[in-house]
């Protein structure tokens, strides 16, 4: 009977042994959720391996940070035999936004690519079309990023919003 | 049933009138004119007043007159209004409720100083008036790409083919125009008319979604003229005449007897003419474009389907027209199958003019007409408003596959049976 | 016949909300299909950055207008778990029934708006003189009808109203006959099931390989319902079966039809079971104001698997909230749920996915 596969200790200890260097950071943080930091050449072996071998058959969510110094591409991939997640953070060196599109992989990724690129504007190399999805087709800023300014900065700024100065 | 008392023929009624008042006027003329005085001329006018073929012509614009407005005026409006009534009831609310109290002149303007104004509790037979009116007064917008004299044309052919079935539909014996030999083969040849009007409106309007519209409309009322003629061929073997008059004549005769009441001979109580009544009630239905076959003006993908350009009193006058449709297809089918406006007539000979006693019948023809043809509609409202729409190209399977066999094995079963039931003991 | 390009919208009878479908057709077929998304676009995550934490429940009630309390949940789960707050019993079971009429109501309203798409006008006015019942209650729970801003990060806003067990039991008992006579008026009829069987077939593996969830998953035969695999507040105490399509070949409009329809019956199921059980005590617990660290809460939504990251850096307002929503990875799959059929099919198919246009902009 083949045992199942994809569990947080199955994530544990395979994910390392298979790709040594490549993981910066793998730990637990709640139960049934693993955290794995890694860099965004190793991608794309990665993901094919937590899919092909683990079973991570479903990616729920590819969300874009901008942390002022790196950005990061954050994936969340589910597994739904033994409801392990996984949330694969990609770090990416500030200077060049782009990475490697995992369409290849999951369609799923095709949507969120395009709305990472769309407000984030992290480019996905391999997505077969990356064009604004949720903006006008001509607008010419990735509003999500830090230096793009708020709302409090735009417009008519309260006293109460002076007050509590808002980010 | 209706025995010897027929009334007279709406034209000749017509006829009688206009002469009459001809006659007085050509008299006051011709007496206040003799010969000799200076206007002597005037006394040509009295007899070009009385003239045979100027009366005619008068008798018949008073008599078509009278019978469109009977019937696209008042009959619309009271088709219109029991229908939102009734498929509100179905949809558990009241339904178009608005009574003539709440128009803001006198004298319903009486009621405004009063607290609880019955505004809101009334019937709301006037609100398709109200309807009508707001068309009226909005803009009639033409699309500049359009063909413009296609676009024009088509809403006109649509209302004129409509109302020209008026011309030879019997309302009872009496109440018709024209009682032409052949008036079931004219009534037919003016309800398919309208087709032509939608293709050349979804064609003109110059829109993608009415050009689906249309092909939509032409290929699915193409499709069901074809049952509808069929199953009208199986009534033709029984009835052996294609005048719609001697079609009820022959659906008089009583049929068996249930207790005192005779059951007449209705088409719709025979076997063969049962098939075909559902042949053409289906027919008729995907010919009136009611839900479940309205596809080719489906509102929830081509908006109005190949009327959309139309706005203002041309969209009311196609939309409206839709209704008469309807009332001309569901009079069809009750003279057809439900033996038209016979019915038991309940004549009183009391009253008595010098020395003949006239019959008043309580129940007229017209009446016994009417309530079968409002019952039918009613009928095809209630399935109208339960069931959803069916796909064009399952329409049209239906249509050719499923209702054109039913109807020829109709018309095989009434051939056989009009030919060998008096042999085989009066089976109908 | 040559190819073109139809737009379904973006103002149009059927789309509910606004969104445009681009349609290539010949003749009848649809040979390729576009979905134009974002007009809806409110810039919600960007906003939710200045706001603070219990804040932004108000913004994420407007996500899916139609069914809030699942929004603005999924939010505070999200949020308590990167603040690492335990809610009291009472209030994990009050946010159950919130959450189970909340999901009542809004698939009472998906089946309002499919009706009328099939030219079924009577089942508009049917199902939304049911929901008015729900939304009594729901008025009855938290003082507002839509966007009613009853999550809070720890608990709920308020306890339940005195007396709440027999509004509930009376309406839920209405409601069951009610659905007697759905089943009459909907899946009795030929004429719909010819309109939705066979029709917008999506197989299993590409479902799961687009993201699709929740009942449009079950229609494909997936048992994957989150209550169930990741159990949160107290779904594990409560009895009740993920409805999954059991039959033949699924992933066609029916399929997903009977299982959003028959999650009504288990939503009902559920709303007794927890009105019966539930403990006393306190209701909410104190949040803190200011939190650090990162949290993530997948839920399962009216129309799929709603989940939220949230990432704080110690200010009293969120660093980064990400919001996935289940109807924008179903729009990513209707391509393939649209090739090869013919175009009246497109309201019958887009119908049954049930869209809704605010948590797919966001």
């Amino acid at each position: 009977m083949p045992e199942v596969s994809g569990t947080e200790e199955d994530v544990m200890s395979k994910l390392p042994a298979e790709f040594p260097g490549a993981i910066r950071e793998i730990r637990v943080t709640r139960p049934k959720v693993v955290k794995v930091v890694i860099d965004r050449k190793d991608l794309l072996p990665v993901c094919s391996f937590l899919k092909t071998d683990l079973g991570f058959e479903h990616l729920s969510c590819i969300s874009a940070v901008d942390w002022k110094d790196h950005w990061e591409s954050v994936y969340h991939l589910y597994n739904y035999t033994t409801g392990t997640t996984v949330q694969l953070n990609a770090v990416i060196p500030y200077d060049d936004p782009s990475i490697e599109s995992l369409v290849k992989l999951w369609n799923a990724a095709y949507y969120h690519e395009r709305e990472a690129w769309d407000l984030m504007g992290i480019t996905y190399r391999g997505n077969p079309k990356l064009e604004r999805i949720l903006l006008p087709k001509d607008f010419r800023y990735h509003p999500l990023r830090k230096d793009f300014p708020q709302e409090t900065e735009r417009q008519y700024i309260s006293r109460r919003k002076l007050k509590t100065g808002g980010r | 049933m209706s025995g010897a008392l027929v009334s007279p023929d709406l034209f000749t009624l017509c006829k009688v009138l206009i002469t009459g008042i001809m006659k007085i006027q050509s008299d006051a003329i011709l007496a206040s004119a003799p010969v000799g005085s200076p206007v002597e001329p005037l006394r040509g006018i009295a007899y070009f007043l009385m003239e045979d073929w100027f009366l005619t012509f008068n008798a018949w614009m008073i008599a078509i007159t009278i019978m469109v407005t009977w019937a696209a005026a008042i009959q619309l409006l009271t088709l219109m209004w029991m229908e939102r009534k009734f498929y509100s009831r179905l949809q558990d609310r009241y339904g178009i409720m608005i009574s003539i109290w709440s128009l803001p002149f006198w004298p319903f303007s009486w009621w405004a100083k009063r607290k609880n104004k019955p505004t809101h509790k009334g019937l709301g037979y006037l609100q398709n008036v109200a309807d009508g009116v707001k068309l009226l007064q909005k803009e009639n917008i033409t699309p500049a790409t359009a063909d413009s004299a296609m676009f024009h044309t088509a809403p006109v052919l649509i209302a004129s083919s409509t109302v020209m079935i008026f011309a030879a539909l019997p309302f009872s014996e009496g109440f018709v125009i024209a009682n032409v030999p052949m008036s079931l083969l004219f009534i037919l040849a003016a309800f398919s008319l309208a087709p032509l009007g939608i293709l050349i409106a979804g064609w003109s309007s110059n829109n993608k979604y009415t050009l689906i519209g249309g092909m939509r409309a032409a290929a699915q009322l193409m499709a069901y003229e074809i049952p509808l003629l069929l199953a009208v061929v199986a009534v033709l073997m029984y009835a052996g005449s294609l005048n719609v008059i001697d079609i009820v004549h022959k659906q008089e005769l009583p049929l068996a007897m249930a207790g005192p009441i005779p059951i007449p001979s209705w088409n719709v109580f025979s076997i063969p003419q049962f098939i075909g009544f559902a042949v053409f009630a289906t027919a008729m239905m995907a010919e009136m474009e009611r839900i479940p076959f309205d596809i080719p003006e489906a509102e929830a993908e081509l908006v109005e389907g190949w009327l959309t350009e139309y706005s203002g009193m041309r969209f009311g006058l196609v939309f409206g027209f839709k209704w008469l449709r309807a009332l001309a297809g569901s009079a069809l089918v009750v003279i057809l199958y439900f033996g038209g406006w016979s019915g038991p007539v309940f004549l009183t000979l009391a009253p008595s003019v010098g020395s003949t006693v006239v019959p008043i019948p309580i129940i007229p023809h017209e009446v016994w007409f009417l309530i079968k043809v409002y019952l039918l509609y009613l009928v095809f409202v209630w399935v109208s408003w339960s069931v959803p729409r069916v796909r064009i190209d399952q329409i049209l399977n239906i249509g050719w596959k499923r209702l054109i066999p039913l109807s020829l094995l109709a018309i095989l079963l009434a051939a056989g049976l009009a030919a060998f039931g008096p042999a085989l003991g009066g089976v109908r | 016949m040559v190819e073109f390009w139809v737009n379904m919208g973006p103002q149009h009878p059927m789309t509910h909300g606004l969104w445009n479908m681009r349609v290539k057709i010949d003749g009848e077929t649809i040979t390729d299909a576009e979905p134009e998304i974002g007009y809806l676009h409110r810039g919600y995550e960007k906003i939710m950055e200045v706001r603070e934490f219990q804040k932004n429940v108000v913004l994420t009630d407007r996500l899916c207008y139609v069914s809030s309390i699942t929004w603005s949940h999924a939010y505070c789960l999200a949020c308590e778990k990167m603040m690492d707050v335990e809610v009291p019993p009472r209030g994990q079971w009050i946010r159950v029934i919130s959450l189970e009429l909340q999901r009542i109501a809004s698939h009472l309203m998906w089946l309002a708006a499919y009706g009328p798409d099939l030219g079924l006008l009577t089942g508009l006015l049917w199902a939304l003189r049911e929901r008015e019942l729900f939304l009594d209650l729901l008025q009855l729970l938290s003082g507002a009808r839509m966007n009613q801003n009853f999550p809070r990060i720890g608990g709920a806003r308020n306890d339940l109203p005195p007396d709440f067990d027999k509004y509930c039991f009376k309406i839920i008992k209405h409601f069951r006959e009610k659905l007697d006579e759905y089943e009459s008026l909907f899946h009795d009829s030929k004429i719909f099931r010819m309109r939705t069987e066979g029709v917008g077939r999506i197989s299993r593996a590409d479902a799961i390989n687009w993201g699709v969830t929740g009942p449009n998953l079950r229609a494909c035969g997936v048992n994957v319902d989150f209550r169930r695999l990741e159990p949160y507040e107290t779904y594990d105490e409560v009895d009740f079966e993920p409805q999954v399509w059991k039959g033949g070949d699924g992933g066609d409009s029916y399929a997903r039809f009977m299982c959003r329809f028959n999650e009504l019956e288990e939503s009902c199921r559920i709303i007794e079971q927890a009105v019966k059980k539930i403990p006393e005590g306190p209701y909410r617990a104190k949040a803190p104001r200011r939190a650090e660290g990162e949290g993530f809460a997948r839920t399962e939504d009216s129309r799929g698997e709603a989940l939220f990251y949230v990432i704080g850096d110690g200010d009293d307002r969120p660093y980064r909230v990400k919001i996935r929503s289940p109807v924008f990875c179903t729009m990513a799959a209707t391509p393939i749920m649209l090739r090869g059929y013919k175009m009246a099919d497109v309201v019958s198919i887009l119908g049954s996915v049930d869209v809704c246009v605010g948590e797919m902009d966001k």
